[in-house]
């Protein structure tokens, strides 16, 4: 477990952006996310099998992650790869949500992301706790990832 | 029940075939105009909370099973007051015929399916197939969302008692015939969780001594229809062991499998006396002193 939390500031404007919003156009917003989510690049597409899934999440979410070196571990850049079905678009939103909230960090930032950051959307009473535990599961996977292939250690 | 049935031949074998309508008798309904005057609603019920508003059935409303049919405190569903309002609040009156549909063979419909039944709304329909069989077929699609004129909604007490079992009910229903409809792994016990989610499982795995293994899913075919009576009957009268006239109860881990399972065992085989255990596995694999049996064997009552 990484003790000390700090939420990434792209992470934080996508928290805002719903903050600032009424409970309904937040589930707006998210649908916009799922619409967002960037296709994988061909070498994923043509080789699924290069991608882990998220077993917790009900519908098939599958993720990956690229480092780019650095002068220490902890500073290399992650690139993540994300993919959820068009018919889960609020799995989807979540995983467009950590994408653009989270791509191009560095190893260090993304492992100070609190766990339980899905809930500071605002999103308990329009998309319900239970289906936010998707999203923190999605994260907890990256987390994992970005700790084993950056030799980090273990997290969560 | 008012509004005219769906009078096809593989609807008309099930006991109930006033329960079922089939894609095209919808398709041939809102052509002509049906949702008009408040006598026929649509309503779209989801596992996505979001999947509605990228598409649904023209004229279709959205009911939420969790942010509209669960008390936001307790773990119970609304009371009659809410339920009146959201109703009214969808275009809704007592007297409405509503066909219900949703995604993944209408887990999440046949579940408001049963919370509309707990509340006595008496013409309430499954669309066979539900939405993905709508999709597949290249039937219409909208986003754009109705705006309903106010129904008439009286205040209904619920009435769980027939259709509703509790934890001390399913103790005492013990040696009576239980079906558990999650899968294999979760049945025999070999599953108790899922992998960073301690909070939504159960601290013990297994099932409820007796319960026979039947997973949701083999009560439908491959475009989420229900199988056909005979293969329905091969199903829970062989399989399972049923016999007519049984008292039954469906059990999975929220209930909402269990509800799929209830509706072909109520109206499709017709079974009177069929209860849906919503507590379920989240509920019995964490509760103190309950019987459970591991592995792949039912197991008796009382426990030898």
């Amino acid at each position: 477990m990484t003790t000390n939390t700090t939420i990434p500031a792209p992470l934080g404007e996508i928290i805002d952006e719903f903050q600032a919003l009424e409970e309904r156009e937040r589930l707006q917003l998210l649908l916009e996310f799922a619409q967002s989510l960037p296709e994988l690049p061909e070498r994923y597409q043509d080789h699924p099998e290069r991608l882990e899934q998220v077993v917790e999440c009900q519908s098939p979410v599958f993720i990956t992650i690229e480092t780019e070196p650095a002068a220490d571990a902890a500073s290399q850049v992650v690139r993540l790869f994300l993919t959820a079905p068009k018919e889960a678009p609020t799995t989807r939103g979540f995983a467009s949500i950590l994408f653009e909230g989270l791509d191009g960090l560095s190893a260090r930032e993304i492992l100070a992301v609190p766990d339980d950051i899905a809930h500071e959307l605002g999103l308990d009473r329009a998309v319900s706790p239970l289906r936010l535990r998707g999203m923190t599961a999605m994260l907890v996977r990256i987390k994992r990832k970005v700790a084993g292939e950056c030799h980090l250690g273990q997290t969560a | 029940m008012s509004y005219p049935l769906d009078t096809n031949e593989k609807f008309a074998a099930y006991a109930h075939p006033e329960r079922l309508v089939s894609t095209e008798w919808l398709a041939a309904q809102l052509a002509d105009g049906a949702l008009e005057g408040g006598k026929l609603a649509v309503v779209e019920s989801d596992e996505d909370v979001l999947l509605y508003e990228t598409g649904h059935i023209p004229g279709a409303v959205k009911i939420d099973w969790h942010t509209d049919l669960n008390d936001e405190v307790a773990r119970d569903y609304v009371d009659g007051p809410a339920f009146a309002k959201l109703l009214a609040s969808k275009g809704i009156s007592r007297d409405t015929t509503v066909v219900i549909y949703g995604d993944k063979s209408n887990w999440w419909a046949a579940y408001a399916l049963w919370v509309f039944t707990l509340f006595g709304h008496e013409d309430v329909r499954l669309l066979d197939g539900g939405r993905d069989k709508w999709i597949a077929e290249g039937r219409e699609l909208t986003t754009d969302v109705p705006t309903p004129i106010e129904g008439d909604y009286p205040v209904v007490e619920r009435n769980d008692a027939p259709i509703r079992a509790f934890k001390d009910d399913v103790l005492a229903h013990l040696g009576k015939p239980l079906i558990d409809v999650r899968s294999a792994d979760e049945y025999t016990g070999k599953r108790t969780h899922m992998p960073a989610y301690p909070e939504e499982g159960a601290l013990r795995g297994g099932h409820i001594p007796t319960a026979a293994s039947i997973p949701w899913a083999r009560a439908a075919a491959e475009d989420g229809t229900y199988k056909s009576r005979e293969e329905l009957e091969n199903l829970y009268l062989g399989e399972a062991g049923l016999n007519a006239g049984d008292e039954v109860v469906a059990y999975c881990r929220i209930g909402e499998r269990s509800s799929h399972t209830w509706f072909a065992l109520k109206y499709l085989l017709g079974f009177d006396n069929v209860r849906n255990y919503d507590g379920s596995w989240t509920e019995w694999g964490n509760a103190v002193r309950v019987p459970i049996v591991k592995g792949e064997e039912r197991g008796t009552w009382p426990l030898s």
